[in-house]
């Protein structure tokens, strides 16, 4: 996509029948971190990379609970999240009020759809920079939705979002078939698994990733974390080094007859050490 | 061409000539319901009445709403009326979305609860006692509503003079998982004292049934009476001085 003469307003067709602009807009989602989703029956989890600009300053924050049964995680313009979310927590809170019922996830990404349709079709207006994986629990179960800058939304069994997020998503295309049975440990581990994949080699610690998580009987948590260092932990997923086709699940065992890494914890007494 | 309109309204006069509700009109008396087996009975009569008069023998004063929800309305009928178009247009933006998702009895409820209170916020009630009732996903559902915003759940309900006669009948004699004819009986002993102790009650009633499948609603049909008694027959035997 290079710079033509049709791509300065919103609302100019280009001859090929694009909108380049909210093309560029859905470039913005690719810039930003990576977040990824993924859901099983009774489970959503959302997870994403919260990287820091320096030492100094503390990192964004990408998750945002909506409501005890939706939860976003949001990759791209993240002022612009920032914004979207408030509109979902209004949306969530004006629905319980006059009905005393959560407001079905479905008609909230519907909702979101068309509010980000609008600023597709006014030119005093530009599109929102920013993808979102929305998380919901409704009457027929767990939901993920993705709703881009372009007014569409789609559902996901699994899905990837941001830089490098294509890593995540063919670790995500080997695994989904079994997510809709998983346990909420597993998919927590797969989230994990899914997050180090994007992170190219660097090490995984709690420090550079969010994990928020909710389920049929438990509302929408983000993970403090401890929890999520200890989950790292638990399933040997830190790496450091590997390369970025390392897909083999450690087994579900913590006790060290997991894959010994160079970070990985010191072999018990009484377990012979495992060939790498 | 200047129109000068004049806006009145209760804040810039609130004692201009009221458009706010004083006193209902036309009027329904009680409405009795309970949830038993399948789901939830309902009972009305077919009165309304213009003060002390029974004037109007044929109103239906239960309504199904949406797929899962039955409404019960006492008091004025014109009010009744424009709660039925408000509901109507709830029900028909949600069927609108189009997404599998519908408002069940607890959402109708919660929002005939916000209606009324914010009418009666205005001082200007719809001059109602609701009831609504409905099966959803298996799960039965029956509240009440008031004028003024009072709501509340139960297993029975009623409004009006209900509350007084026919309440602690159900109090008694309510128990969980009715069959349909033991609630249809249970039903038909509050109407029957309703009838014979309410000047406002008439015998024409039907009884709504609501269950996962729908709402059916009986034929009009009047409760059998016995004036018999001996005290009836020659009502001014020993009362001294009267003629």
């Amino acid at each position: 996509m290079f710079r033509n003469q049709y791509d300065t307003d919103v609302t100019t067709w280009s001859p090929a029948g694009r909108l380049f602009q909210v093309e560029y807009a859905m470039e913005a989602v690719k810039q930003g971190s990576a977040a990824i989703g993924l859901r099983s029956k009774s489970h959503v989890v959302l997870a994403c990379v919260n990287k820091s600009n320096s030492e100094l300053s503390s990192h964004q924050k990408k998750i945002f609970k909506a409501d005890d049964h939706i939860g976003v995680a949001i990759a791209g313009l993240t002022a612009d999240g920032r914004v979207l979310s408030r509109y979902m927590r209004s949306e969530c809170i004006n629905y319980s009020y006059s009905y005393e019922s959560p407001l079905p996830v479905g008609r909230l990404v519907v909702q979101l759809a068309d509010k980000a349709q609008v600023c597709t079709q006014r030119s005093w207006k530009r599109p929102y920079g920013v993808g979102l994986l929305v998380a919901g629990l409704d009457e027929s179960g767990a939901h993920l939705y993705y709703n881009c800058p372009s007014g569409n939304y789609f559902e996901y069994q699994a899905f990837a979002i941001g830089s490098r997020s294509q890593a995540a998503k063919t670790y995500l295309e080997r695994k989904f078939e079994s997510f809709s049975t998983s346990s909420r440990e597993n998919l927590l581990k797969d989230a994990l698994f899914a997050i180090r994949e994007t992170l190219q080699g660097e090490r995984l610690t709690s420090s550079i990733c969010t994990v928020a998580v909710l389920g049929v009987g438990e509302a929408f948590q983000i993970l403090d974390q401890k929890t999520v260092q200890a989950l790292i932990d638990a399933f040997e997923i830190a790496g450091e080094e590997a390369p970025a086709a390392e897909g083999d699940a450690p087994d579900q065992s913590a006790a060290g007859s997991g894959p010994t890494t160079d970070q990985g914890p010191p072999a018990e007494p009484d377990v012979a050490p495992m060939e790498t | 061409m200047s129109e000068s309109v004049q806006v009145t309204n209760n804040l810039t006069n609130p004692e201009a000539s009221s458009q706010r509700t004083l006193y209902p009109y036309v009027t329904g008396t009680s409405v009795v319901a309970i949830k038993y087996k399948d789901g939830i009975l309902m009972a009305a009569d077919m009165g309304g009445s213009y003060g002390s008069t029974l004037r109007y023998k044929s109103v239906e004063r239960m309504k199904s709403v949406g797929k899962h929800s039955v409404l019960g309305a006492s008091g004025e009928i014109s009010d009744f009326q424009e709660i039925l178009r408000y509901l109507d247009e709830l029900i028909l933006h949600d069927n609108m979305w189009d997404d599998g998702n519908s408002l069940g009895p607890k959402e109708v409820h919660n929002y005939l609860t916000r209606l009324m209170y914010n009418r009666r916020n205005k001082f200007n009630p719809l001059w109602n006692s609701l009831v609504l009732g409905g099966v959803k996903n298996g799960q039965k559902y029956l509240g009440s509503v008031s004028m003024i915003g009072v709501h509340f759940e139960d297993n029975h309900v009623a409004t009006g003079f209900g509350n007084h006669l026919a309440r602690p009948i159900l109090r008694d004699e309510w128990k969980e998982d009715l069959s349909f004819e033991e609630g249809v009986k249970l039903l038909e002993k509050c109407m029957r004292v309703l009838l014979y102790r309410d000047r406002s009650a008439v015998n024409k009633l039907q009884i709504a049934k609501l269950t996962e499948e729908g709402m059916t609603i009986s034929q009009p049909y009047s409760l059998k009476t016995f004036w018999g008694y001996g005290a009836f027959q020659n009502p001014t035997v020993g009362a001294e001085g009267s003629w």
